[in-house]
């Protein structure tokens, strides 16, 4: 094995050679972030237009009606929940069954399957590409949890929001290590006649609550 | 192989043999090197253009790519400066390469990783082979991957007892008809939603009977079918889109989220990379996370992207293999006026715009990797003499739209100058291809304004001229020699030269 590594870096660097292309800087003049302020007016309506475009269902509700929006949205059914989920969220749901799941205590894939939906938070969000994205934070929980369930609720706050991809990069960038689900809609393909189809193998529903 | 002057009229022994003949469903079957298979290019352009079913498919279904990205990239005000960097970010890589995998395999493993080195198809699969089989499991599921299928992983694996599941839709598609991709992003694009449903009828073994051609039930069939395999899988087996020097990091873009299935469910995962897939920082995700989606599916962002760094204790597989392929990727390097070829994202938009893909389709090109990337790609992977460098009207379209702006028009002359230096194709062989090439396209070309504003020959004509002391090219090059004066580039767009020629006749 090792002999395969010398012998692949001896080629690329024979490769290489004399002509090896400058190792030139890298040209970035393209924007570091967007003209509007995170978590702005005009980032939540770019947020919502995206994502509405790509047939999530979105939720725009002060912290306090939040508790209520989910008990409509779960109805009677199961949902599981990450651990460090707050609890408060959840204190209006009466005839649903809550699971929890951790790193510590997970359930199984085929357990999972058998839970309707999933409520998780999320680390942030971008606006002009309609994306959230969790980070595995015990908020947030397993990348399972909020894959294999068919409903997926994630409950963003508005000042998470970012207008373009590099403020979220550079955020994630932090935490460069965390395992990450960047999501912008429900799965879906467009393998058909490249007709988008959603909802295959991921959640088939995605209710984003933004939470003010 | 018994070729003339490297145009073999038929590839005979390196094609799918007979029996394999795929009956109804009309698949090409698994030929034994994924990189050079079926029959010559001209050959092949003229039955795909003989097809009209094909034909139908292939230009609704580039008709309607080519829409959505323009709208998507048009909405980007920064999309120039994105593709300057996104080159630049890549030119970087190769130019670092030793050291920044290095650093990759240091990250990787510091994080509970498992890297390991494959010079050739043949290491690769054996490296994937042996750590399937000491998992005791004789299944394991995929996510689709340009890498495996070009090392024929899947093939592989069938040999030593190993089912390997494609999970990805089209890749579904495509193994259950026993045929070959013919795009590299959407693998059965020759395939319309009635085939579809027939081969799902046939061969899925647990479609519901009533199943009809509505793509929505389509998918949900394929959900059923692979749901038990994502939850009991062992292994799964994955490409990667980035790898991160600098974090250890590995990204896998999808959409259906049978990648995220993959790269979460099971206990253990194989990724299976080519080495230029790298970027030296976290932070350069920012520039290819916004180029690709666009340029690929359309979609400002595609449905799901995965990363992950190493193993995460409690999340997801807790043992992860890196496998880091060459398979001719060095061969590529070595080559300074090819080399860019690595800058490839796998996005095929230059497939979309191509007019001679948009009418042959990808079959023609006899590799996994068709269109104009092919062109260039293929044959510099292989390091063998190869008609499909002059499989292309040098319009330059696909250059255009290229977010990594490979100049693959001029690489295309280069590999034609390199082709007559190797005694390749003899000027009559070169010429049918370059013959069936334009046929092909002008039926494209025809439809104006799109190449018009697009096409602008003197690119291809400059790497000509950069070759300085050649007054007259061989041929086909001699038909853009003849009718004009070098080094002075032309104005004239392709389509006012393509006229011009066919006026000459
Ligand atoms: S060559 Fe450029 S346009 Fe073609 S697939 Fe690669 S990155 Fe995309």
């Amino acid at each position: 094995m090792s002999d395969a590594r010398t012998e692949m870096l001896s080629r690329i660097r024979t490769a290489l050679g004399t002509s090896t292309p400058e190792a030139t800087s890298v040209p970035r003049e393209y924007r570091a972030a967007g003209e509007h302020a995170a978590g702005s007016a005009e980032v939540l309506e770019v947020l919502v237009d995206r994502l509405v475009d790509y047939k999530a269902h979105v939720h725009q509700v002060a912290a306090a009606d939040l508790p209520g929006l989910l008990a409509e949205l779960l109805g009677p059914g199961s949902v599981v929940v990450p651990p460090g989920i707050d609890a408060a969220w959840l204190a209006g749901l009466a005839e649903v069954e809550v699971r929890t799941d951790s790193r510590e205590a997970p359930l199984s894939a085929v357990e999972l399957d058998g839970i309707d939906a999933v409520v998780t938070a999320a680390r942030v969000a971008v606006a002009e590409t309609g994306t959230i994205v969790l980070d595995g934070e015990p908020d947030q929980g397993r990348r399972a949890i909020s894959l294999v369930p068919d409903v997926h609720v994630c409950v963003v706050r508005t000042d998470q929001v970012v207008q373009t991809v590099p403020e979220a990069v550079r955020l994630l960038d932090a935490d460069p290590g965390r395992p990450l689900t960047w999501i912008s809609g429900p799965s879906a393909t467009s393998d058909i006649e490249l007709d988008r189809v959603e909802g295959v193998h991921g959640p088939r529903t995605l209710h984003v609550a933004l939470v003010s | 192989m018994s070729t003339f002057l490297g145009m073999p009229a038929t590839r005979t022994g390196r094609g799918p043999s007979p029996d394999a003949a795929p009956g109804t469903l009309g698949g090409v079957g698994r030929p034994e090197d994924p990189l050079h298979w079926g029959a010559s290019f001209p050959d092949a352009a003229k039955a795909a253009l003989e097809n009209d079913q094909l034909r139908r498919n292939l230009g609704n279904a580039t008709a309607t790519i080519r829409s959505k990205r323009a709208r998507v990239v048009g909405e980007v005000p920064d999309w120039e400066a994105l593709r300057d960097a996104g080159s630049a970010i890549k030119g970087d890589v190769l130019a670092r390469l030793p050291e920044l995998l290095e650093e990759l395999e240091r990250n990787v493993t510091a994080r509970g990783g498992v890297v390991h080195w494959a010079r050739d198809a043949a290491e690769a699969n054996r490296i994937v082979a042996d750590l399937v089989r000491a998992k005791e499991t004789d299944e394991v599921v995929k996510v689709k991957s340009m890498a495996t299928q070009e090392i024929g992983l899947n093939e592989a694996l069938a040999e030593e007892g190993i089912a390997a599941v494609e999970t990805d839709l089209a890749e579904l598609i495509v193994q259950l008809a026993d045929d070959m991709p013919s795009h590299i992003l959407v693998p059965a694009i020759h395939r319309n939603r009635t085939e579809i449903r027939d081969i799902f009828l046939e061969r899925m073994g647990d479609a519901p009977p009533d199943l009809t051609d509505v793509p929505r039930e389509l998918a949900m069939a394929a959900r059923a079918h692979l749901r038990r395999k994502f939850l009991s899988a062992k292994v799964a087996i994955s490409g990667a889109n980035f790898a991160v020097a600098d974090t250890g990091t590995l990204a896998v873009v999808e959409s259906e989220g049978n990648g995220r299935m993959c790269l979460t469910l099971p206990e253990t995962l194989i990724t299976v990379m080519g080495i230029e897939k790298l970027v030296p920082t976290y932070r350069d995700l920012e520039v290819f996370l916004q180029l690709l989606p666009r340029s690929s599916t359309g979609e400002r962002m595609n449905p799901y992207t995965s990363m992950w760094t190493g193993v995460t204790p409690g999340d997801g597989p807790q043992e992860f293999h890196l496998v880091l392929l060459d398979n001719g990727r060095t061969k590529v390097l070595a080559d300074e006026a090819g080399r860019s070829a690595l800058h490839c994202i796998r996005c095929s938009a230059c497939l979309n715009v191509c007019p001679v893909y948009e009418r042959v389709g990808g079959h023609a090109y006899g590799s996994v990797y068709p269109g104009p990337i092919g062109a260039i790609l293929t044959p510099q992977l292989t390091g063998e003499k190869s008609d499909l460098p002059y499989a292309s009207t040098l319009c330059g379209a696909c250059y255009e739209v290229c977010p990594v702006k490979i100049d693959i028009p001029s690489i295309l002359v280069e590999l034609r100058a390199r082709e007559v230096e190797l005694g390749g194709a003899s000027p009559d062989a070169a010429d049918r291809v370059w013959k069936a090439a334009m046929k092909a396209a002008s039926f494209a070309m025809a439809d104006g304004a799109r190449f018009r504003r697009a096409a602008r020959v003197p690119r291809a004509l400059r790497a000509i001229s950069r070759h300085g002391v050649i007054k007259r090219l061989p041929f086909p090059g001699s038909l853009w020699t003849r009718s004009r004066d070098l080094p002075e580039p032309p104005k004239q767009t392709f389509h006012d030269w393509w006229a011009e020629r066919e006026d000459e006749r």
